[in-house]
């Protein structure tokens, strides 16, 4: 059995003998990504009700190992390989929040497209065919020696996809400078951790690839962030792959089409709730004088008027059009596909 | 004048373009030291050094994902899937990711790709090795699909390829692989995709066919002459993108037709030209088009696929019919 690595108890008191990974600065700028993160969901959420944004997915309850993961990367070499509900590490890692908000609004345009320089590959919703590619990417950017550490996001759910054993497989053998980074936030939609696979922990599975598992308590940021920093160094220094399991709790529902009270009980959320990854560092921060409600109203606001921007920003961006249908498929248009876009065109219903 | 066959060619193919660009390299199983199980990539490792010239796990979807992967990072992977008829464990990557990266990053990312996998019957290998699923990938938005006839071909068209910015299943016909040696010249010539070609005139009958299946054509052809019924060749070179043109414009001299290949019958590629000559050529037609196919059972074990696949036999039955109807 691995021991999961803790660092701030959900009382925001340090655990016995260990030591905070961040510094107070980086704590609070750790916070304040958690807080966009949290009012980001509530208000693509209320747009999702009101018809304004399509199906989405909050990270509720994961803020600490989304952010806290994320921050042990350098945007400028290092690459993230998303899942889907890694939004704030996007925002982190350089994307910015109006284009990813323009993609969720429906604004499938160039608005949304991955700025060049941005290294970021697109989410993925094909559950852990990402981890494959982001080994790929990984070993191609080792043989060309480059400085770079790709982080890849997966679930509890994805992890029991075949792709995830060929991922990391390749990866240890190619000791590809990746991180496998496994949020285990207990469900897969409705279906409970337990169904996914007998294994007591998630983390041991790396043993079976030749690289190292870590377990973590996902909603500790100090934890998150140090077990992150820590594998991307490995994979910096050529060691190759590290696969941590970020025990978490989803908060909410897996998207804005779920209904969790028919499957989850109360109690667990009660439980989760306790836990709550942003509070514990409020009342951390609290406690040493660095917190306060003055503080933490003024934050909340200069959040809220950021993702305001950022939402009003992308709902200005150009609505789609159907001749995009045919853009961004090959380099060059077939002569074939060249007929139907004209034909698409030439049907007024449709142009 | 350098003879090569299909294997040699394709070799040769490969062995330049990795001379050419340090960052093609070549991966799959058993592609070192053996040089893969039909010799393909024979000496390359040695050339080219086991960074280049990877033996990976034994995983099909990790070999055309990682593929994906390191295309991004800014190298040009040209992957071999030991069969074709094992995409289907890789068939997840292929069309819904290679296939739709570029679209689905907007244009950011395109996968310069190249999945070479040898296919098709007559060479009594075991199950699953023999499948022609090239169809499965025509429905794959974003994926070429490539299938040589011969030598020359094999070498122009993996050039291509391999150079082509967005990915290409660029299918191996094994049963000609050491069929034969015709010219293939040193040195790189590309053959573009969407251009198929005629390699036999006649004036009564146009038989269309890819890979494997255009050698039988030409045998069939052959045997008709002896009637007294002068056939026309089409090789259609690549079913993404198809050549509708060249297609059209040789069945609509003939006025009949016969399509063959080695996948089974039903929504085979065959089916797509049936419905494009249908409506681009119908006017044109003299009698209804055949198509000589396998049938539509699972590829059977070796002793019967003489009676699977459509033999030389067959495609010349069926073009007299036609002929003469």
């Amino acid at each position: 059995m691995t021991a999961r690595l803790s660092i701030l108890e959900p009382d925001g008191k340090l655990v016995a003998g260990a030591k905070p990974s961040m510094t107070d600065a980086v704590l609070i700028e750790a916070l304040r990504w958690m807080l966009m993160s949290r009012i980001y969901d509530e208000r693509a959420t209320a747009l999702q009700r009101q018809g304004l944004y399509g199906v989405f997915s909050p990270a509720f309850g994961q803020e600490a190992s989304v952010v806290g993961s994320a921050m042990a990367l350098d945007p400028v070499r290092d690459w993230i390989v998303p899942q889907y509900r890694e939004l704030m590490a996007l925002v982190r890692h350089g994307y910015p929040l109006e284009r990813l908000a323009a993609m969720g609004m429906g604004r499938v345009t160039e608005a949304a497209r991955i700025p060049d320089g941005v290294n970021v590959l697109p989410n993925q919703v094909a559950l852990a065919t990402q981890l494959p590619h982001a080994a790929g990417l990984a070993w191609g950017l080792k043989l060309q020696k480059k400085d770079s550490v790709v982080m890849t996001y997966v679930g509890d759910g994805g992890s029991s996809e075949g792709d995830f054993h060929e991922g990391l497989n390749l990866a240890g053998v190619q000791r590809a400078p990746v991180v496998f980074f496994l949020s285990n936030n207990q469900w897969a939609i409705s279906t409970p951790r337990r169904v996914q696979s007998a294994t007591p922990s998630f983390a041991l599975r790396a043993a079976g690839y030749g690289f190292p598992g870590v377990e973590v308590d996902g909603n500790d940021v100090l934890a998150v962030y140090s077990a992150a920093t820590e594998a991307v160094e490995r994979a910096r220094a050529g060691e190759g792959p590290t696969l941590i399991e970020s025990v978490t709790y989803r908060m909410s529902f897996h998207n804005t089409t779920d209904n969790p009270s028919l499957y989850e009980d109360p109690k667990q959320r009660d439980d989760a709730s306790r836990r709550d990854p942003i509070d514990r560092v409020v009342r951390y921060l609290t406690r040493r004088g660095l917190w306060d409600e003055q503080r933490n109203n003024e934050t909340r606001a200069s959040v809220r008027a950021e993702v305001d921007a950022a939402l009003e920003k992308a709902a200005a961006f150009p609505v789609v059009t159907p001749q995009q249908l045919f853009e961004h498929i090959y380099a060059e248009l077939p002569e074939r596909l060249r007929r139907q876009r004209e034909e698409l065109s030439s049907d007024g219903s449709q142009a | 004048m350098t003879q090569r066959n299909v294997l040699e060619a394709i070799n040769n193919a490969l062995d330049e373009e990795m001379s050419r660009d340090p960052r093609v390299m070549v991966l799959g199983l058993d592609v070192g030291k053996l040089g893969g199980v039909f010799r393909a990539t024979s000496g390359l490792l040695e050339k080219h050094g086991a960074q280049r010239v990877v033996d990976t796990p034994l995983a099909e979807a990790s070999i055309v994902g990682a593929s994906l992967g390191l295309a991004i990072s800014g190298m040009v992977p040209v992957a071999e899937i030991q069969f074709l008829g094992f995409t289907a464990q890789a068939f997840h990557q292929i069309g819904p990711q290679l296939g739709r990266y570029r679209a689905r990053s907007r244009g950011r990312y395109h996968c310069q790709v190249t999945i070479r996998a040898p296919f098709g019957g007559g060479i009594h290998s075991p199950e699953f090795h023999s499948d022609a699923v090239e169809a499965q990938f025509v429905q794959s938005p974003g994926i070429k699909v490539v299938m040589p006839s011969n030598a020359y071909d094999a070498k122009g068209l993996l050039i291509e390829a391999i150079r082509d910015p967005d990915p290409v299943l660029y299918c191996e016909p094994d049963r000609l692989y050491r069929l034969g040696r015709m010219e293939v010249p040193d040195g790189a010539y590309t053959i573009p995709f969407g251009k198929a070609v005629i390699v036999r005139e006649g004036d009564d009958i146009t038989l269309v066919a890819w890979s494997a299946a255009v050698e039988s054509c030409l045998l069939a052809a052959e045997r008709l002459a002896g009637e007294g019924i002068s056939a026309t060749v089409v090789d259609v070179r690549t079913l993404v993108p198809f050549d509708v043109e060249t297609v059209v414009g040789a069945v609509a001299k003939t006025g009949r037709c016969v399509v063959v290949h080695e996948a089974p019958l039903s929504a085979g590629f065959g089916a797509e030209v049936v419905a494009t000559l249908a409506s681009e050529a119908f006017y044109d037609l003299d009698a209804p088009i055949k198509r000589v196919t396998s049938w539509d059972v699972p590829y059977p074990a070796a002793p019967l696929e003489g009676w699977y696949l459509p033999s030389v036999e067959r495609v010349v039955a069926a073009a007299r019919e036609t002929a003469r109807d």
